[in-house]
């Protein structure tokens, strides 16, 4: 036994307990920081303890439904996974996970790593623990405050796509151009995944696009099919640069008013037919991400359609909140396409209200928020409340898609105790979020006893 | 009905982050005023003709975009800018649009990447990313404007000794971070590396870009009628507020 991984692992520990013991926080990240000071290989040493391996999910968009859908199915298939569910994806978030599955000595109790991963260190995380399965959900534009441009992110990946082994299999959505690109390059097995219904989508992109140009030719790309984003069916019509065919096919996909979503996939000759328990287009996608991932780690069907249909949402992905005689949902949106598919799958509430910060984490650059469709708030009755530290950016917003909203409120708490009047009294209120706001917005939740804290979830 | 018409210059390749704020905010501020602002999307392979157009706007984009955009500029579109601005049509830039509208753009090998030569200014990759907020103070509407908003650009941009900047920097660092000067104003035209949404909570330079454009349609000076801003001057204050109170904030860039 490598006696600096036993002090890595003590030491992890004792980190972990104490954050729970004094209220610090769910220690999701010290016992990885702490672990990594006394053992920098601690991470890649654990990660090859996994008997059935590792699978890093990315993506700008649904890194975290698709990693807790995958590990649902696992879960399903008896498989054990070690998971940093609570979203905490940097590679301290993914060592917490792992020291906290481990005993003293580095035996863990887990066969399967699932782990998502931030898009910028993706490449770190696949050189540490070697994946036997890479997921690449989408790539959109976010936090350009922090990446400066899109391709920073793009460029990031090719260096993780170059350096993956022989032996594990890429993931890509081939509905995004840069993906679909990216993915030639792949030096071991790929695996695709896309939807294949015209029905599904529009005629023309969304404003929202960011990839318009053939990433072979820079001339612009025809699509024939567009579902958000740049998501969709295309094809170059100077250099015949097209999407391929995806190896895992969405072929249907429809939501119910209860917020599921039957969905039906073809791969390899096999229907895969599950019940969803989340609303939107965005999540079809994820399930497939989820599905073709546990084909590639070579997980039967069954326990796919099981551990789809067992899923249970993480904290602020459309979290349904019961209080009094009604609901409130909570939805974190984090870049325009994001708010755009959340703002698709909300009904007709009796309160809106909205919550910006400009945190670090939440990104410092408000301006997205003028790439999001407010305009399709325009007709509904139901008013609408700004709260957050840039309330009045959002109401200005608003005022200008032509949304009757109140005088903003910057206290996030104030904001909340009057939508929570509003559900005593049996109302449906929508509750949007960015990252930190969503922090703040439960942890007065879980003040109220309305809901636990968000590592338990 | 007194009618305007709009070139939003390539606005799916240069529409980085909310770019579209500043044409929601102009259409919006025409309506209330009632005018009808006509928007013509120019892009790969379009033409403009500099006689219609009273107002231009130009967004900025990813380095890769920008190529295709610049390239498309040889093909006679930038001559009918620079017809436009010399003819007076009022003309907003951010970023990648003004620094394609400068002399030139020299990139980090050394190569120079001609530019339509609208501004009297040249830029120069940059060793680091310029990334925050942004205040600035304006002389261009006679009183001193304030102006706020957010940079994320690492072209360092420097002006000809005769050329006028938009403003003077007070939180940030505007054209290049050395010389305190922010963006530029040539004629009815403007330049500036404030991205994405600059208008909505900087409605004097939006009414400024409106009332020059109607001055070159209609060939007389014209007032325009005041309209209710006190959600814009909140959200303008709300900002100088919270700059002032943690100080410009920088975010690192891996």
């Amino acid at each position: 036994m490598n006696p600096k991984l036993m002090a890595a692992l003590a030491s992890g520990r004792l980190a972990a307990t104490l954050t729970r013991t004094l209220h610090l926080g769910g220690g999701t990240v010290l016992p990885g920081h702490v672990a990594a000071r006394l053992d920098p290989d601690a991470l890649s040493e654990l990660s090859s303890r996994l008997a059935a391996g590792v699978a890093l999910i990315s993506g700008t968009n649904g890194k975290t439904t698709t990693a807790r859908m995958l590990a649902s199915i696992a879960r399903v298939a008896g498989l054990q996974p070690v998971h940093n569910r609570a979203g905490a994806n940097l590679p301290e978030g993914i060592l917490s996970a792992l020291v906290d599955a481990s005993d003293l000595v580095g035996n863990l109790h887990g066969r399967l790593g699932v782990f998502e991963v931030d898009e910028a260190h993706l490449p770190g995380a696949a050189r540490a623990t070697l994946p036997r399965a890479v997921v690449l959900t989408n790539l959109f534009r976010d936090q350009l405050d922090r990446y400066g441009e899109v391709d920073f992110v793009a460029r990031s990946w090719a260096a993780a796509v170059k350096d993956l082994g022989p032996d594990s299999t890429l993931i890509v959505n081939v509905d995004d151009p840069s993906l679909a690109h990216l993915a030639e390059s792949a030096p071991g097995h790929l695996l695709t995944f896309g939807v294949e219904n015209r029905s599904l989508g529009n005629d023309s992109l969304a404003h929202e696009a960011d990839r318009r140009l053939c990433p072979v030719c820079a001339q612009r790309l025809d699509y024939s099919s567009c579902y958000y984003g740049h998501l969709g069916t295309y094809e170059c019509g100077a250099c015949g640069w097209k999407r391929p065919t995806p190896d895992v096919a969405v072929l249907q996909a429809d939501g119910a008013d209860n917020g599921t979503t039957a969905v039906t996939m073809h791969s390899q000759g096999a229907q895969l037919v599950a019940t969803l328990p989340a609303p939107g287009l965005h999540n079809v996608y994820n399930a497939a991400a989820a599905a073709a991932a546990a084909l590639a780690l070579d997980l039967d069907p069954a326990s796919i359609v099981a551990g789809l249909e067992q899923m249970r949402g993480a904290f602020g992905r459309h979290e349904r909140i019961r209080v009094g005689g009604g609901t409130l949902t909570l939805d974190l949106v984090k870049n325009p396409v994001g708010f755009n598919q959340a703002l698709r799958t909300v009904l007709d509430p009796d309160l809106t209200v909205i919550a910006i910060n400009d945190r670090f984490a939440d990104g410092t650059d408000v301006s997205w928020l003028w790439d999001v469709d407010f305009e399709r708030l325009a007709g509904q009755e139901a008013p609408v409340l700004c709260t957050g530290l840039r309330a009045h950016d959002l109401a200005l917003r608003l005022k200008y898609a032509g949304v009757g909203a109140e005088q903003p409120e910057a206290s996030i708490s104030t904001a909340l105790g009057r939508a929570l009047e509003r559900t005593r009294q049996g109302g449906q209120v929508a509750l949007f979020c960015t990252y930190t706001a969503t922090l703040e917005a439960r942890s007065w939740l879980q003040g109220q006893g309305l809901v636990p804290p968000f590592w338990d979830e | 009905m007194m009618r305007l018409r709009l070139v939003h210059l390539y606005p799916d390749l240069m529409n980085l982050y909310g770019d579209r704020g500043n044409i929601i905010t102009l259409e919006r501020r025409c309506a209330w005023r009632g005018i009808e602002l006509a928007i013509q999307e120019l892009t790969l392979g379009g033409r403009l003709d500099p006689s219609q157009a009273d107002l231009i706007f130009f967004g900025g984009g990813q380095d890769s975009e920008q190529a295709a955009v610049s390239r498309d500029l040889a093909h006679g579109v930038g001559e009918e800018i620079e017809a436009a601005v010399e003819d007076g049509a009022a003309l907003l830039s951010v970023c990648g649009g003004y620094q394609l509208l400068g002399q030139c753009f020299r990139t980090r090998d050394g190569e120079e990447i001609p530019g339509l030569g609208v501004f009297d200014a040249y830029t120069v990759a940059g060793p680091k990313r310029m990334v925050g907020d942004v205040i600035v103070e304006s002389p261009i509407c006679g009183e001193p404007l304030r102006l706020v908003g957010f940079e994320n650009h690492s072209g360092q941009t420097f002006l000809g000794p005769g050329a006028q900047p938009l403003g003077r920097v007070l939180v940030g660092n505007g054209n290049n971070g050395a010389d305190g000067t922010e963006g530029i104003r040539y004629r009815n035209a403007v330049g500036t590396y404030l991205h994405g949404p600059l208008l909505p909570k900087n409605p004097g330079l939006a009414d400024w870009l409106i009332a020059a454009a109607l001055r070159r349609k209609t060939g007389a000076a014209t007032t325009l009628q005041p309209l209710d801003d006190r959600l814009e001057q909140q959200a303008n204050s709300a900002v100088a507020t919270r700059i002032g109170k943690t100080g410009t904030r920088r975010s690192s860039i891996h």
